[in-house]
């Protein structure tokens, strides 16, 4: 690194740190959502890469249908696309859940295959109606271009909208985590699922909910993904790894350690990329995980009670 | 009137409860007593459909209950207080009480619940887990309460709790029933504390039910008998 000033180093430190953000903030979005459907019932689910594609490509045919038929709204297409992308990849899981997963409870190994076997349906469903080529939404034009503190660090503004979303989001699922009465469900049927039937909560119909919340999450990961890449049929996959990361490495049913886990790995990964090759950056993080998982197994964060 | 007809639970091919069938009157206290393994908890648990049973009816002033899922028949009218409390341990007590809730409808947890248990209103901001074993069992009793039951079902409540608050547990049972005239069932071994709040008993063997008696004609020697190993 000898060859770099010190004004320099500062400054890819900055932009490798923001561009880490963004990453932070896809895998934060996914593993929300595969966090909180782990949590809730047990089940890993292995299509949830597929949901957040989901998301993208609503996005993408919005970004069509708008440039098509109403072009003067090209400027706020993509708030509605957000939404939209909720709830279609929310309406999905829902159905998702009703059809396939509520008849695998209890059978862990089963729902990992099952759900896979969606992941490829919907992989290759993507490929048959959208091609196999990727695909990327024309994005409005206020979230083109890029930030310049001072003259050599640029940071694109489509990264900082995909952050501030990200914190919505996050503090959206925590008020409604702490503050709802969806929320105490949860938490009460994460701990004691029969006790909780037995004091009066539908636990199914929480599953349900759940499922649908956490795919539609991974839905509004889709939109956000839009702007920092393009995406193809096999996007999700490519996440959905790093995903599973984000959750073991912060311990489930953590929502901190969700959090700081998320940015713990995608800045180590962003910040290691620039100085040696991706996928060595991506060797030393896992080695890096793997060393601290062994010592801590239960995670950065758990919570400690009497039981 | 809290009725059951000829229920039976089994665990694969071995029958536990044999053909049960019986009656509590509103604002009546019926306990059942019987040794460990004699099917207190699978009878209690059956009655809130935790276990599979075949029962011919299980009903609530005159509502048929039998084939229900857990959560609706609390919203029909049943509570239940687990044996070990099995209060949620990283919900606060307010939380934890808030669960029973929904079912009742209301808005917040009633004056009357922190009356009963001062204690929890002290705590009611502490982990549920960070709780002694007495102050659980209030905790579990209370967030049964909450959903406005015409039964009231507790297993074991004294299990692994200091006597001076068994006589507590006892008095508030007892006040309870003033209050709100309810049907309490509750399944014991400590025949001390169950003649403080029972009318009736009938003692458990082997998933049969072999003797009743009213409190007053209780013969303290022989239920002690069956209780004994």
């Amino acid at each position: 690194m000898g060859e770099f000033s010190i004004q320099e180093l500062t400054s890819i430190l900055a932009m490798q740190g923001f561009a880490g953000i963004s990453l932070f903030s896809v895998l934060l979005l996914m593993a929300l959502g595969l966090a909180i459907i782990f949590g809730q019932m047990g089940v890993i689910n292995m299509a949830h890469g597929e949901f957040m594609a989901m998301g993208a490509y609503t996005t993408y045919l919005l970004s069509v249908v708008t440039q098509t038929y109403f072009p003067e709204f090209m400027n706020y297409y993509f708030l509605v696309a957000i939404v939209a992308s909720f709830l279609v990849a929310g309406l999905f899981g829902y159905i998702t859940e009703f059809v396939l997963i509520r008849h695998l409870y209890k059978r862990p190994l089963d729902t990992l295959l099952a759900t896979w076997g969606l992941s490829l349906i919907m992989q290759q469903s993507f490929r048959s109606i959208f091609g196999a080529r990727e695909v990327s939404p024309t994005l409005p034009d206020w979230l083109m271009g890029s930030w310049m503190p001072t003259d050599t660090i640029f940071i694109p503004i489509n990264g900082m909208f995909v952050l501030g979303l990200t914190i919505v989001v996050t503090l959206g699922v925590y008020i409604l985590m702490f503050r709802s009465t969806w929320g105490l469900n949860v938490r009460a049927t994460t701990q004691n699922r029969v006790m909780s039937g037995a004091v009066g909560i539908n636990t199914k119909q929480v599953d349900r909910l759940t499922f649908a919340l956490g795919c539609g999450i991974a839905g509004i990961a889709g939109a956000a993904f839009t702007t920092i890449a393009s995406t193809g049929p096999t996007s999700g996959s490519l996440y959905i790894v790093d995903t599973f990361m984000v959750v073991v490495f912060g311990g489930a049913a953590s929502l901190f350690g969700t959090i700081a886990s998320a940015f713990t790995i995608a800045q180590a990964q962003s910040i290691l990329e620039f100085f040696i090759s991706g996928s060595m950056a991506k060797v030393f993080t896992l080695l890096a995980l793997v060393i601290i998982l062994m010592m801590r197994p239960e995670g950065l964060f758990s919570i400690k009670v009497r039981k | 009137m809290f009725e059951v007809e000829n229920l039976q639970v089994s665990y694969g091919q071995s029958q536990v409860i044999h053909e049960l069938s019986f009656k509590a009157e509103k604002n009546e206290t019926l306990a059942i007593m019987g040794r460990n393994g004699m099917g207190k908890t699978t009878l209690f648990k059956s009655l809130m459909g935790i276990l599979p049973s075949q029962t011919t009816r299980i009903g609530i002033d005159g509502v048929d209950l039998t084939g229900m899922e857990s959560h609706q028949r609390v919203a029909n009218g049943i509570a239940y207080v687990p044996q070990g409390r099995m209060i949620f341990p990283n919900l606060t007590v307010q939380e934890n009480i808030e669960t029973g809730l929904q079912v009742s409808r209301m808005k917040s947890i009633p004056e009357e619940i922190f009356s009963l248990f001062p204690v929890l209103h002290d705590m009611r901001h502490r982990k549920g887990g960070n709780l002694s074993g007495g102050q659980q069992q209030q905790l579990a009793i209370a967030r049964a309460l909450v959903t406005n039951p015409k039964v009231l079902l507790l297993d074991e409540p004294t299990e692994g709790i200091q006597p001076s608050i068994i006589k507590d547990i006892a008095k508030v049972l007892n006040e309870i029933r003033k209050m709100r005239e309810i049907t309490i069932i509750v399944s014991e071994q400590v025949l001390s504390f169950t003649m403080d709040i029972a009318d009736r008993i009938i003692v458990i063997e082997k998933g049969k039910f072999i003797h009743e008696d009213m409190r007053a004609d209780v013969n303290a020697a022989m239920i002690k008998k069956y209780l004994t190993v």
